[in-house]
């Protein structure tokens, strides 16, 4: 405390504690009241209003009973298998056809990250509509070269696959916006140097271009592995809660969202949000751990 | 050599282009035809004659004006009253010292990982005894106190030279002054950028909303829109043109304003 003798020094935190107070006076009700709130609530049996009643580790028990939670974890980590590869060589390809200079490259960035800024809602409405499986258009131009088209939505066994169709097409824009920037961020003598030494694109790719870019693309791995725990906006729009396509598609947070807001089963809602935490942290450590044998930090 | 290498890179780029674009026209097409079109087998791409009725009617039927008014309203809101209290924190953190610093900014940073849906219950309670469910308010505040942006405003605060401070304060500034007179202008990109992304965040969000608040006046488009699609209405027309209008914002903001909305996503991929 002997750095705050001074009436200056005094004067001065005095100064920073009402400057952080609204921010800190948030981050302690919303943040650390309310995962201590949550932690309390998992073990209860809340319902929506009324008293709740401690019951231990039940509502846990009950998830780790639950076929629904696995099928839900299941279809989570079938989203993150799909998705997250394809969106992080899309985006690259993209990214690097993108960084070619060639006139009229303006207007196909344009173009490419409209998605980004789309309403959600909006963005499910019309995939669905695209989806319909009478009078889609995705099943009229597979039937234009003879092919049956399935009911996308209301299929359980293609039903995810209808949705990381779109959850790909959504991601690709922010995905190509990172990358770019990485890209733009890699000094062209880099470049130069290949050239005299004759190196071919390829060699330049892999040469130059990936090492260099490896911390973008894992840092965009991490953070998009963490948002496909989370998926739900789509699975909620497209499908409808009662559709048979839902036990295909179902992902935690749905599952999360339907006992927490639907059932009103906050205390088994709580753990749910618990647990998916616990999983998240753990896969990201792991990469974390991993990092170190692909990741080049120049 | 080159030539050949460009063409192919254009014709990727096309495809990736027309790719992003069929829904968007789809939906534009749909809402132009007569429910009988949209139901038709063969499919009819182009409508017979272009039905702007659709549009009026969605409007009449639907509280359009009040969602978008409702989104804006609660858009503004958040930015301008998080961007102050981060900002304002964000100075105190980078620039201030004080007891418990250490411990403040670590306790906050902590708290980012913990993802959104372990805080919704208790969010949900906390608006519920404050009386709060069910209003605007409760679509903006709990998400006031972000703390990514905090964490990007100090590293901002930071990169400005020090001598600026000690200027000010010789000239007798106050802290805040030095803050909102001195520091804050040349923050300009950054905030901006933070600005975007704080607004696309409460322009996207779906589940919170739909969580607090019921009635259709209080409701913004994302989740306003989704209650519509959710009451099986089959007429796609007539759901397109109201995904079209509720879309059609963000779209023409964004072709105004493109290189500070890049900048902004750009600034969200440097978290690590």
């Amino acid at each position: 405390m002997k750095k705050y003798k001074t009436k200056r020094a005094r004067k001065e935190a005095l100064a920073a504690y009402t400057f952080i107070l609204p921010f800190i006076t948030g981050i302690l009700i919303f943040n650390v009241y309310a995962f201590l709130k949550n932690i309390f609530i998992s073990f209860t049996n809340k319902k929506s209003f009324g008293a709740a009643k401690f019951i231990g580790m039940d509502n846990y028990v009950r998830l780790f009973g639950d076929e629904k939670f696995y099928q839900a974890l299941i279809n989570t980590l079938c989203y993150i298998v799909i998705c997250v590869p394809a969106i992080i060589i899309l985006s690259l390809l993209i990214a690097l056809a993108l960084n070619v200079k060639l006139k009229g490259i303006g207007i196909f960035r344009t173009l490419i990250y409209l998605p980004i800024i789309t309403l959600p809602t909006a963005v499910g409405m019309v995939w669905k509509w695209l989806f319909n499986n009478q009078f889609g258009l995705i099943n009229a131009v597979m039937g234009k070269f003879g092919i049956q088209g399935p009911a996308w939505l209301s299929d359980p066994n293609v039903s995810l696959i209808a949705v990381c169709i779109v959850l790909i097409w959504c991601s690709i824009g922010t995905a190509v916006i990172i990358f770019l920037a990485g890209l733009q961020g890699i000094e062209k003598t880099y470049y130069e140097a290949a050239d005299i030494d004759g190196a071919n694109s390829v060699q330049k790719f892999l040469s130059i271009t990936f090492p260099l870019l490896s911390p973008t693309t894992f840092m965009l791995i991490v953070t998009e592995i963490i948002g496909f725990f989370q998926v739900f906006d789509m699975i909620f729009l497209m499908i409808p809660p009662t559709s048979s396509g839902m036990a295909g598609a179902r992902s935690i947070v749905m599952l999360f969202y339907e006992e927490a807001f639907t059932k009103f089963n906050k205390g088994y809602g709580a753990a749910m949000a618990n647990i998916l935490f616990l999983i998240i942290l753990v896969i990201t450590i792991i990469q974390m751990k991993l990092q170190k044998k692909w990741v080049y930090y120049g | 050599m080159n030539k050949k290498k460009n063409v192919w890179v254009y014709a990727f780029l096309v495809l990736c282009a027309i790719t992003t674009l069929i829904p968007f026209i789809w939906m534009i097409l749909t809402s132009l035809k007569t429910y009988g079109e949209s139901m038709q087998v063969p499919l009819v791409i182009f409508p017979a004659e272009p039905q702007w009725v659709n549009y009026s009617s969605v409007w009449n039927k639907f509280p359009i004006l009040r969602l978008y008014i409702n989104t804006f309203f609660v858009m503004v809101i958040s930015i301008v009253i998080q961007i102050f209290i981060c900002s304002l924190a964000a100075y105190a953190f980078a620039r201030l010292t004080f007891p418990g610093k250490n411990f403040w900014f670590v306790l906050s940073l902590s708290m980012m990982m913990i993802p959104y849906q372990i805080f919704l219950v208790p969010h949900y309670d906390i608006m519920v005894s404050w009386n709060l469910s069910n209003t605007l308010t409760a679509l903006w505040l709990p998400k006031t106190f972000n703390i990514f942006a905090l964490f990007m405003l100090r590293q901002f605060f930071s990169s400005l030279p020090i001598d600026l401070d000690e200027a000010a304060q010789l000239d007798g500034c106050s802290k805040f002054r030095i803050y909102w007179n001195i520091l804050l202008p040349l923050l300009k990109s950054p905030i901006v950028a933070l600005c975007i992304l704080t607004g696309l965040g409460t322009w996207k969000d779906l589940m919170w909303p739909l969580i607090i608040n019921v009635d259709m006046d209080k409701m913004v488009l994302s989740a306003g829109l989704a209650n519509l699609t959710g009451q099986n209405i089959t007429n796609y027309p007539e759901l397109m043109a109201g995904g079209t209008l509720a879309a059609a914002p963000m779209i023409i903001l964004f072709f105004f304003f493109q290189k500070q909305f890049v900048e902004g996503i750009a600034m969200s991929g440097s978290k690590a």
